[in-house]
């Protein structure tokens, strides 16, 4: 059984499946989407907290901390109660839609950003931190300094929040619904085909993206080190 | 009329405010003129570095008040100091030259001119484009030279800018820091190498226990130091 479903997987990803490829690029468009914008909040944020000193901060740091062990579940429970239509943001509408799912996935991972961020951060304001005194730059200038500095490690991080994004399960199957055509991703289709014993498609998919965390792992580690060889 | 001092320490006090806690640096109280070029000598741990690191601002001063001479044009600090180990960022050499200038007043593409010849004057023009973390230590620390010349500081402080180099990257250096100053910089360096010393240095000043315990013409320092600690020191024996 095992064999003939692979065969069939093999075959679904060779056609270039119609079905298939839209679930692809609706996971890739939803996953990308959200890391952009996570990246655009958490690396700035995970900047500051990495520069200024200011009272809370450490209480700041120990929740990120903490932010990056969100069960996705919760998550999406959350996002769920204030995206529907009695909750805060019901208004808007976009309770089963990708834009529900890309809401969830900042959440989930804007954190992860900020912390791993605010860590790579500091490690190059220790070493940059007298010379950047010394020049009179100020706190704005040198986070901005920083980042730039810490771009090469800053880009693993958010390849890192795709990662997370794309192979993430819960969040997206409670705020998205798994609407066929609609907001049915990768991983939720994978889940559900399974349930339901369809493992040629639950297959296929897996494949895919196996191979797309395996791409984005090896592409970081690749620019680490080519970076490194280039810039020192 | 008299030439207002470059910088003038009153009291410079670092360390501890509680009583009986020794301090790293007391009550320096010292005047540097814009011709001045003061070498620091004394043992490691003496607080040498620590005295330019708090004229400086990078250290927090627990008494006294560090005063500098008139503002320097182009919104840019009055002084530039150099450390022993060479901060590089993550860009290109002429880039690293050129970053201090562009937190500055200075319209881009002058800075990017005055950067260009800062480069040229360290003699390294050719390493322009060249990553400032892949040079070797001798170039990278003729960058740090040029990127604080290029913001034309009235004091120069150098940290044991050639403690890591080789004699001939030394020697280098301390041709740029000379030619430095005929041009007009006021230089505040320290050293252990004394041979530096004495071919730089127009004043000594001693450091002893976060003490300056000798401030002296250099050509009088060297041949009748006022102190026992800095005759031991310059015969290379212990005090």
């Amino acid at each position: 059984m095992l064999v003939q479903a692979l065969t069939e997987a093999i075959s679904l990803l060779l056609s270039g499946d119609g079905k298939l490829v839209k679930i692809i690029l609706l996971s890739l468009g939803v996953s990308g989407l959200a890391t952009l914008l996570a990246a655009i909040i958490g690396v700035p944020l995970g900047g500051v907290l990495a520069v200024a000193r200011f009272p809370g901060r450490r209480f700041l740091i120990a929740c990120l901390n903490a932010a990056m062990g969100l069960p996705p579940v919760v998550v999406g429970l959350i996002v769920y109660l204030l995206l529907s239509r009695a909750g805060p943001l019901g208004p808007l509408g976009i309770l089963f839609t990708p834009s529900a799912m890309v809401l969830a996935q900042v959440v989930l991972i804007a954190p992860i950003m900020a912390a791993l961020a605010r860590q790579i951060i500091e490690d190059t304001h220790a070493e940059y931190r007298e010379q950047l005194d010394a020049l009179r730059i100020s706190r704005w200038a040198a986070t901005a300094t920083l980042i730039w500095d810490a771009r090469f490690s800053l880009v693993t991080v958010v390849l890192a929040g795709f990662g997370r994004a794309m192979a993430e399960v819960g969040a997206v199957m409670i705020v998205g619904g798994n609407i066929d055509g609609v907001t049915r991703t990768m991983t939720t289709t994978i889940a559900l085909e399974t349930s339901k014993g369809d493992l040629p498609l639950a297959l296929a998919l897996g494949t895919v993206l196996l191979a797309l965390v395996l791409a984005i792992n090896a592409l970081a580690a690749w620019l680490k080190e080519w970076a490194v060889a280039r810039y020192g | 009329m008299a030439k207002l001092p470059v910088l003038r320490l009153e009291n410079l006090t670092v360390g501890s405010r509680r009583a009986g806690m020794p301090s790293i640096l007391a009550n320096a109280s010292l005047s540097f003129a814009a011709d001045d070029c003061t070498v620091i000598l004394g043992p490691n741990g003496a607080g040498k570095s620590v005295l330019l690191r708090a004229a400086c601002g990078l250290l927090p001063i627990t008494q006294g008040s560090v005063a500098w001479g008139p503002a320097n044009r182009d919104g840019l600090p009055p002084f530039a100091l150099v450390f022993q180990k060479p901060v590089m960022l993550r860009r290109s050499a002429l880039d690293n030259i050129v970053y201090p200038l562009l937190h500055g007043t200075i319209h881009r593409a002058e800075a990017y001119a005055r950067a260009t010849q800062a480069l040229a004057q360290v003699g390294l023009a050719h390493l322009a484009a060249r990553p400032a973390r892949v040079l070797s230590g001798g170039e990278q620390q003729r960058v740090a030279l040029a990127r604080a010349l290029v913001t034309q500081p009235q004091v120069l402080m150098l940290d044991e800018p050639t403690a890591s180099l080789d004699p001939a990257s030394a020697a280098l250096v301390e041709d740029i820091v000379r030619q430095a100053h005929a041009s007009g910089v006021a230089v505040i360096w320290t050293t252990h190498r004394l041979g530096e010393a004495k071919r730089l240095a127009k004043r000594v000043l001693f450091v002893d226990g976060g003490q300056v315990v000798e401030d002296s013409p250099a050509s009088r320092f060297f041949t009748q130091p006022a102190t026992l600690v800095a005759r031991a020191y310059l015969q290379g024996e212990s005090a």
